[in-house]
């Protein structure tokens, strides 16, 4: 499977945060997507996801050789994509499990696969928690309810695994997380990598960086990619911080 | 005796001469005093209206104007087939009643442990019970509330519960009242008595349905009585059809340490009113009210519910909530009354409501009055639509649309079933929630999204 964006504008509110972007991910690559806070990073993990609060305004983004635009947010999902996100929704009232196998069954019914009933689904569940080091106790409790926010990044790379996504976009995943979990979360998105399977990690820090080594760097500021490069370009980042690339922006 | 109120009451004053003629119990002084008392202070206050405090946002016109009619003497049948699917499995005992009446041939009472009484009351008024004289209208007030009186005044059958000193009844005691009505306006008064002496435990569930498609008024009065240290969980299903009209008031007195948690669930009906009034009447009392109502259509439910503190080192827990969808209108009124003895008194107060369209209305009023100085008293209300986040979360997994919009309206509604013990009346409930879920989301209109709940202080 293969992303391609190009020359995607996207508005939000009437403003225009993504300004021309282009990019390619060929199948088993790891890209990162740097930039200053208000760059427009989750704006594109968000529309990549369907979110209709962000309006396309020229451009085109095809998945698989689909128009990814067209497509409604579980149609996206039912077709790999899978967004990890920023500050991930606590729904009290749903159980954990019972939201993973709703959403996995949900999935392969569009794919015309059998459902998972509840007896085959719980060891599945049980091997991925162990992955990630988290508590079976967490099967019952309310989805994401009274998480902490590692806790809940956590979940969604638990939920990543669970539902085996063709992309996956991360959305600041690394934010909020100390060495451990940060540690935990790598360790999970590296355990999924695989040549069927493409990685766009949206990230403000490189530190995340040094745990899951990213294929290609691309550096996104007031909208645009203004560099892009191999892993050394977020060691260069990580050293002189963005505003030599903020001047080069404004400039434009 | 002379209808005082302005409004025309002629009707109901004719089913009252006719009713006092050949009611059960009608020579017994205690009984005719009670009805007597009771249909005197309906003609003096009539139907409440608009302008009544209690009755602010709830107008019963439609009920006044009615010319309801007693069910006639005849016994209507129905086929068991008809209730198959209203049984509660493991049930102690299910009485069921027809248009008020008890239906032997419908019910049963095998389960029931000894040491427990699961009768009708026509039984105890025809038996002459003495304990019923003590206890029968005692607590649930004529003069507080007009249907209360009316209620009184025709009071002849229903349910009559008594689990003994230390009785632990396990399984639910299932009370089953079922409406059949065709052509002509029918009013309905079942009279609970519900006894649980101290240290006993039990679970009774009282569901309302209706048949058919005729008019209808259910007016019901259950007088549930906590002995010391008991433990009594209470649980009000209403699912009458659309035209019905369904009034219910559960009065609850509770001894020292008592335990009881009431669960109601306004599912059904026209026009509905559920009051529920405990009294905390011992020291160390503990009481849950756990409501949830769901609107849809043009709806109108109305939830009344007024704790008194009258004794200290109590606590009260109440939360209600609502799902409103089209035109439906809700009404929560949460009273807390701490009497200037119940010290130490520790109250809180909870209604969330979700609209899910232009058209619904939510009424929600809390009136907190604390007579004591050393009390914990709190209270809240939201109002929110469909969390716009939550939803695309779950289609951002692949659920379509119209499945995550379900899944919300249930993890709401199970906030409610959380709160319910676990056992055969919670998977009863439960179960009947999803399925009422389920078509509630296919009857109703697609609803506008929404921007995510906000608290509101007082509404009203």
């Amino acid at each position: 499977m293969s992303l391609e964006i190009k020359n995607l504008h996207v508005n939000v509110d009437g403003h225009e945060i993504l300004k021309g972007i282009d990019l390619v991910i060929n199948p088993g690559e790891v890209h990162s997507i740097m930039g200053p806070n208000g760059s427009g990073k989750s704006t594109l993990a968000q529309v990549l996801a369907r979110r209709d609060a962000y309006h396309v305004t020229e451009g085109s983004v095809a998945f698989n050789g689909k128009d990814l635009l067209e497509m409604k947010p579980e149609e996206a999902a039912c077709e790999g994509v899978f967004l990890a996100f920023q500050y991930p929704v606590e729904i009290p009232g749903i159980s954990n499990a019972y939201f993973l196998r709703s959403a996995l069954n949900a999935q392969r019914k569009f794919r015309g696969e059998e459902e998972m009933d509840a007896m085959d689904f719980l060891p599945f569940f049980r091997e991925k928690l162990k992955l990630l080091e988290m508590d079976e106790k967490l099967m019952n409790r309310s989805l994401n309810e009274g998480f902490s926010g590692g806790e809940k990044k956590r979940n969604e790379v638990l939920q990543m695994s669970i539902l085996e996504p063709k992309l996956a976009v991360l959305d600041e995943t690394d934010s909020g997380l100390d060495i451990d979990a940060l540690r935990i979360v790598a360790n999970g998105v590296n355990a999924l990598r695989s040549p069927e399977r493409s990685f766009l990690v949206v990230t403000h820090y490189q530190r995340l960086l040094n745990y899951i080594k990213p294929d290609f760097v691309h550096v996104l500021v007031d909208g645009r990619i203004m560099r892009s490069g191999g892993p050394e370009l977020a060691l260069e980042l990580e050293d002189k911080g963005y505003g030599w690339i903020e001047q080069e922006a404004a400039a434009l | 005796m002379v209808a005082t109120s302005t409004q025309d009451l002629g009707i109901h004053l004719e089913n009252f001469t006719d009713f006092q003629r050949q009611a059960a119990g009608r020579n017994l002084p205690w009984l005719r005093k009670i009805r007597e008392d009771g249909f005197a202070r309906f003609a003096e206050v009539g139907f409440p209206t608009t302008r009544d405090e209690d009755w602010r946002f709830t107008s019963v016109a439609p009920i006044a104007r009615t010319q309801f009619r007693l069910p006639g003497k005849a016994l209507v049948h129905l086929p068991p087939a008809e209730l198959k699917s209203w049984q509660i499995e493991g049930s102690a005992a299910r009485l069921v009643f027809v248009n008020g009446r008890y239906a032997p041939e419908l019910s049963r009472a095998d389960a029931v442990p000894k040491g427990v009484a699961v009768t009708s009351l026509r039984e105890q008024i025809e038996g002459h019970s003495d304990q019923l004289s003590k206890q029968l209208a005692r607590y649930a007030q004529v003069e507080r509330d007009a249907f209360v009186a009316l209620n009184t005044a025709f009071l002849e059958d229903g349910a009559y519960v008594h689990v003994k000193r230390g009785v632990v009844v396990e399984a639910p005691i299932h009370l089953l009242f079922v409406n059949s009505v065709d052509h002509l306006a029918l009013m309905v008064h079942p009279r609970n008595l519900l006894v649980f002496d101290d240290q006993s435990q039990a679970t009774v569930v009282e569901e309302y349905a209706s048949l058919g498609a005729g008019v209808v008024l259910s007016n019901s009065v259950t007088e549930l009585l906590a002995g010391d240290d008991a433990h009594v969980s209470h649980y009000l299903i209403e699912r009458e059809h659309k035209e019905a009209f369904n009034v219910s008031t559960l009065r609850i007195q509770q001894g020292r340490t008592a335990n009881v948690a009431s669960h109601s669930f306004l599912l059904g009906g026209g026009l509905v009113r559920n009051n529920v009034h405990p009294v905390l009447g011992g020291e160390g009392g503990e009481c849950l009210i756990n409501g949830l109502f769901v609107g849809s259509g043009k709806q109108h439910l109305d939830n009344y519910m007024h704790v008194e503190h009258a004794s200290p080192h109590c606590s009260s827990r109440q939360f209600y909530n609502g799902i409103l969808d089209d035109t439906a209108h809700g009404v929560f009124h949460g009273r807390i009354v701490v009497h200037k003895d119940a010290q130490k008194t520790d109250a809180k107060q909870t209604n969330r409501n979700l609209l899910l369209s232009d058209g619904a209305q939510i009424d929600t009023k809390p009136q907190l009055e604390i007579y004591a100085d050393d009390v914990k008293c709190t209270h809240g209300a939201t109002i929110g639509q469909i969390d716009e986040n939550a939803l695309f979360y779950l289609r951002s997994r692949g659920m379509s649309e119209a499945e995550a919009r379900q899944l919300l309206l249930l993890a709401f509604a199970s906030e409610c079933a959380e709160r319910m013990r676990p056992g055969a009346a919670r998977i009863y409930v439960e179960e009947l929630l999803r399925e009422h879920l389920l078509r509630f989301r296919e009857a109703s209109r697609r609803s506008g999204l929404g921007t995510g709940e906000r608290n509101v202080e007082e509404v009203g």
